[in-house]
């Protein structure tokens, strides 16, 4: 039981660094604000998301694993809002694309 | 080499390039941008040295509000930004400098390099009398019990500051409403943001300074939580700044401050010292202060913020 939660615990976590390192690749390499924005966003919600359904089965309590959940949901909200207002800058021109 | 061992070596490189790359930087905002980051990677050095207390301060003080101070003086000096760069100092003036910081900097290595092994603390004799004040974090029991001084001229300061930042403001809009008037569209992504985060942000900011007895957190952490709730509010122009003159904002101001200093020299009488708490009441006069602190530090933040005045008293 132990060894199936360790096992699930690096795979979920693995394939979050995995879309962290996407979303970092697309940051930088990506043409325009707007896409560069698309890559980090994304990538960083599924990212997170995944390495803290990874560290779930570690969290020693029902309390800490609401926390990790909570702490991933104002992850989202914040960077869904700040997406948002970077994106309005950048189409008024006022980034570098 | 051990992974943790490895992961504490490519860390530590991590912040001193980006340490460096904040004073390389030619532009300011580029400059704060680092200098954020490097806040924030120093957190993640002081959470591998389990020092949780010292973590949260960072992010929150250190790098949170520290970086929002810099990035409007960066914003401010945009317009002199090109005549500034266009100036480049003296050969012996960039010498001298690289001279004087080397020599700061060797001097604080050999200082740091040349302390005996272990380093003389305090920390057993601290964790033997954690219990005299019923305070279950230690770094709380410092702060407010042993070392009670520092946290209240610290406290003091924090005020000083922001009666240094009002002074900068000309004669005709004293007493006024600091910074500039925020306008957001009503309905736009800014003004719900600013509806939806501020309740769970005030929950987690008196939870962050109500935990702060017994786990990490405290007063300075969750004043900062709640004052950028507060600027939130501000920036979204749901509310306006309040126009300094008030007389409640002021009597907030200090109240926390002056509380502790009574209590300080209540200590003379009931326990025989300024700022020593009598037995038993240890734990209960602490969390007095820090709820007295609260206030006064969420205002002192935001309003730091916030700014010099800038627009005239409306009446």
């Amino acid at each position: 039981m132990s060894l199936l939660l360790d096992i699930f615990t690096v795979t979920a976590v693995l394939a979050g660094a995995v879309f962290f390192l996407a979303g970092s690749v697309g940051l930088l390499r990506f043409p325009d604000s707007l896409s560069r924005l698309h890559a980090l966003t994304k990538a960083d919600n599924l990212g997170l998301g995944l390495v803290m359904l990874g560290l779930l089965p570690r969290a020693g309590g029902l309390l800490a694993a609401l926390k990790l959940v909570f702490v991933w949901l104002l992850v989202l909200l914040a960077s869904a809002m700040v997406s948002q207002l970077v994106a309005r800058v950048a189409r008024r021109g006022g980034a570098p694309s | 080499m051990t992974v943790a061992s490895a992961l504490a070596l490519v860390l530590a490189l991590l912040v001193l390039a980006v340490a460096a790359w904040t004073i390389v930087a030619r532009r300011p905002f580029a400059a704060v941008v680092g200098f954020v980051a490097y806040g924030l990677l120093l957190s993640i050095a002081w959470v591998a040295l389990s020092a949780i207390d010292v973590a949260l301060t960072e992010a929150a003080i250190g790098s949170g509000l520290t970086g929002v101070l810099l990035i409007g003086a960066a914003t401010r000096l945009r317009a002199t930004e090109a005549a500034v760069s266009a100036e480049r100092p003296g050969a012996s003036l960039r010498w001298l400098a690289a001279l004087t910081s080397a020599t700061v900097a060797g001097a604080i290595a050999v200082a740091v390099l040349s302390l005996p092994d272990p380093a003389p603390t305090l920390a057993p004799a601290v964790a033997e009398h954690l219990a005299a004040t019923g305070v279950g974090n230690a770094v709380t029991a410092v702060l407010l019990a042993y070392r009670a001084l520092d946290t209240l001229l610290e406290s003091i300061v924090v005020v000083f500051a922001l009666i240094g930042v009002w002074s900068l403001a000309p004669d005709r809009v004293w007493g006024g409403h600091p910074g500039p008037l925020h306008h957001a569209a009503p309905s736009g992504i800014l003004a719900y943001l600013a509806r939806v985060l501020p309740p769970i942000g005030i929950i987690v900011g008196l939870y962050i300074f109500w935990v702060g007895a017994d786990l990490p957190g405290g007063k300075f952490q969750g004043a900062t939580i709640l004052a950028a709730m507060w600027l939130l509010v501000m920036m979204a122009g749901l509310t306006d700044a309040p126009p300094i003159s008030r007389t409640w904002l002021r009597i907030l101001l200090v109240a926390g401050p002056l509380l502790f200093i009574a209590i300080g020299f209540a200590g003379v009488l009931t326990a025989g010292a300024v700022l020593a708490y009598p037995d038993g009441y240890a734990k209960l006069l602490i969390k007095v202060i820090e709820a007295a602190l609260l206030p006064t530090l969420t205002l002192t933040l935001a309003l730091l913020v916030a700014g010099a005045p800038e627009r005239r008293l409306r009446r």
